[in-house]
């Protein structure tokens, strides 16, 4: 970020994006915000407040109920020479538009060998921590992330959102924005006035440290964060590495702190088993096995649909203690 | 769990194109077509249907007021569209509830603390009665519609003459498994019946922004089904309507698609705040509609009910629902390994150490 002279204001991650949306729409009259909810009620989390009576209800509109509608649509308008900038209205309702995802969004540039391509958003809340109902929390990152031709982006602060979001909106390629709700107003942040962007693809080095690298993203950072600070009085230097975005990955950055720490912990709130922290896990056995002192750790959600008993939801999520002891762990091994 | 009553002559519905719903009430509760009522005790068994119904969703807005109930999508003044519908069935047919009809599930059997206990989250409200077939509330729009299609078809394989019905909004109606659900169902006729709960609004967005059409039965045509539309504030009119798509439904006759008009008086949810999108003006003339008072006056009207017998009925619904929050009161709080059961017949071995790694974290 080239930020550091620009005046800032503080405000939540919600706010940071309803920033950047207005910015790129008034910035390209090609940029259309969609979905459901988004337009008359500004969406169920507001993230799109007073854009439709700033920017007219043809840029800025509600779409019927129908996922698998919005996604092809959108692609149609990108490949047509708009920035679809559609709202799927939580991460866990993206399923019926699945077929659109894994059959069109990240083909076009490889199947039309670069006459077409796809400069489409697709922002969508993700994940737990706020008990909401049943499929609400869900964390599909790795399905997406997983789909060649696909980006995906998930910020962690107010002024990473805003960057990233006008990164994502400027790119020529389609991309996957997801948004913790954990964090949409719990975090409030200097976010930069004006336009600016943070680049896809470079992890941000959160807290430094030389004894255990811990490797997150989106929710789970403020998490990793707090475990840090638990490890500090006991003599542990933690480094926490925000990823960002998950494609394009920099590994260079967590490659460089592993080789450095010896130790690697990785968080996530998916699902354990074939989530996105085991390609994280398996690029670190790959590059830097030589390096590691202890074997590397996931602290992750389930092998089970993420609960909707509200009691017990925080047992599914990765908790600050659950890092901690991840963290002593690999510092006993 | 309802008793069917003795069939009403099967009614002739009005053609699926017609642009006025079907009614047999009119607001103010005078018949409009008197000799095609259903028999007194089906009017007087709705209309405790109603009540009973309607004290539960006033109840559930103080307890999430109170902190003693999650989200809860309100039903209220779309009692006629929930009861007539689900009063229609027998008990060996299939239910397949969305989130907004707690009041269909609980007419069609399922009991008032198990239901207070599932929007709690609470596992003892998630375990389905085993002698009632009845989904959980889905959560996903639209998603149940194709489900329900496959019940039917099975219900057909096997022989029987039990029959599925499935709920949706005038939102989901968008979505493609609405669309591939009716036409396997023509394709294949199958015992199905399909509900379209007409309320005006999927979350914030009116139905004339949802879509074009106008007069959402007829979406039936295009899959060469009969669709019905009837004034989803009458609960007799839903009744003979829905009453007679089951029959037909069981006798071979196949798939129905039936579109309820009527209203979503309250908010979303719980948690949602209408006035940031609907005015007054919306709202206006529908407390009139009002379909619990529209049969009740017909009732009174009719010497049917009196005024101690509805004080009565009053009592006694009040006293099953305290009973019932008495005994969801008293269900135990999942443990937290509990959140991996059930996920395969057989755990894998992931989940068992998955399981183990819980249990010994959290000391259960
Ligand atoms: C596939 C999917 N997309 C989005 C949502 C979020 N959502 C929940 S209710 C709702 C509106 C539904 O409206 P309608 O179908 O008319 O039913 P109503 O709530 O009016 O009963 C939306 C968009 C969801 N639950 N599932």
């Amino acid at each position: 970020m080239t930020a550091t002279a620009t005046p800032t204001k503080t405000m939540t991650m919600v706010a940071a994006i309803n920033d950047a949306l207005a910015l790129a729409l008034e910035a390209d009259e090609t940029v259309h915000v969609f979905g459901e909810d988004v337009g008359v009620m500004g969406g169920v989390f507001r993230a799109t407040d007073g854009l439709q009576a700033r920017f007219g209800a043809e840029r800025v509109f509600d779409t019927p109920l129908a996922e698998a509608g919005i996604v092809g649509m959108g692609i149609g308008m990108g490949l047509a020479g708009l920035k679809p900038v559609a709202e799927i209205q939580f991460a866990g309702f993206l399923y019926p538009a699945l077929d659109q995802v894994l059959s069109h969004l990240g083909r076009y540039r490889h199947r039309t060998r670069g006459r077409y391509h796809l400069p489409m958003v697709i922002r969508a809340p993700y994940g737990g921590g706020v008990h909401t109902p049943e499929q609400h929390a869900d964390s599909p990152e790795a399905i997406l992330a997983h789909t060649p031709g696909v980006k995906v982006v998930i910020p962690s602060t107010p002024a990473d959102a805003k960057g990233l979001l006008l990164a994502a909106i400027q790119d020529p390629d389609p991309v996957f924005f997801l948004e913790a709700i954990k964090l949409y107003r719990s975090v409030k942040g200097e976010v930069p006035e004006g336009h600016y962007t943070v680049p896809l693809g470079q992890a941000r080095v959160v807290t430094q440290g030389d004894d255990v690298t811990v490797i997150c993203y989106g929710g789970m950072v403020e998490v990793a964060q707090k475990a840090a600070e638990a490890a500090r009085p006991h003599g542990i230097g933690v480094e926490v590495i925000d990823l960002r975005t998950l494609v394009p990955l920099d590994t260079e950055t967590v490659l460089a702190s592993v080789r450095k720490t010896g130790r690697a912990v990785v968080v996530s709130e998916a699902p354990r088993t074939n989530g996105f922290h085991s390609e994280i896990s398996a690029t670190i056995a790959e590059e830097a096995i030589d390096f590691l002192r202890a074997p590397i750790r996931r602290v992750t959600g389930f092998d089970a649909p993420y609960p909707p008993f509200t009691s017990v939801e925080d047992v599914y999520r990765p908790s600050p203690v659950r890092v901690a002891r991840a963290i002593r762990e690999v510092m006993g091994y | 769990m309802t008793s069917p009553d003795t069939a009403p002559p099967t009614p002739t519905f009005p053609a699926g194109g017609e642009q006025e719903p079907f009614q047999l009430l009119a607001p103010d509760g005078t018949a409009t077509q008197p000799d095609a009522l259903p028999d007194p005790d089906t009017r007087l068994r709705l209309y405790r249907h109603m009540r009973r119904i309607r004290h539960f969703d006033e109840r559930a807005w103080v307890l999430y007021r109170t902190g003693r109930l999650g989200v809860f999508p309100p039903y209220g003044g779309m009692e006629a569209s929930q009861v007539g519908t689900a009063a229609a069935l027998g008990p060996g047919d299939w239910l397949f509830p969305t989130y907004r009809d707690t009041g269909a599930a609980l007419t069609h059997g399922l009991p008032v603390a198990q239901t207070l206990a599932y929007w709690r989250t609470s596992p003892h409200g998630w375990a389905m009665p085993q002698d009632l077939k009845v989904l959980p509330f889905y959560i996903p729009i639209a998603t149940q519609y194709p489900h329900a299609v496959g019940a039917a078809l099975a219900e057909k394989r096997k022989g029987t003459r039990n029959v599925a019905l499935a709920y949706i909004g005038d939102g989901g109606s968008s979505e493609g498994d609405f669309h591939e659900a009716l036409n396997f169902a023509g394709a294949l006729t199958v015992p199905c019946v399909f509900i379209l709960q007409n309320n005006g609004w999927a979350i914030s967005v009116p139905t004339r922004t949802q879509t074009r059409a106008v007069n959402l039965a007829r979406r039936a045509d295009g899959y060469g089904i009969p669709g019905v539309r009837v004034d989803g504030n009458d609960v007799l009119a839903t009744y003979v309507v829905t009453r007679g798509a089951v029959t037909r439904a069981r006798d071979g006759g196949g798939p129905t698609l039936i579109e309820t008009v009527t209203y979503r008086v309250k908010p979303h949810t719980l948690a949602d705040d209408p006035s940031r999108y609907r005015t007054d003006a919306d709202n206006l003339g529908w407390a009139e509609k009002d379909p619990i008072l529209r049969l009740r006056t017909h009732l009174l009207g009719e010497g049917l009910l009196t005024e101690d017998a509805d004080a009565a009925l009053t009592r006694e619904i009040e006293a099953e629902f305290e009973a019932a929050l008495k005994e969801a009161d008293g269900y135990p709080e999942p443990t937290p390994a509990e959140i991996l059961d059930h996920v395969f017949a057989e755990p894998t071995p992931q989940l068992r150490r998955q399981r183990a790694q819980i249990e010994a974290e959290e000391g259960t």
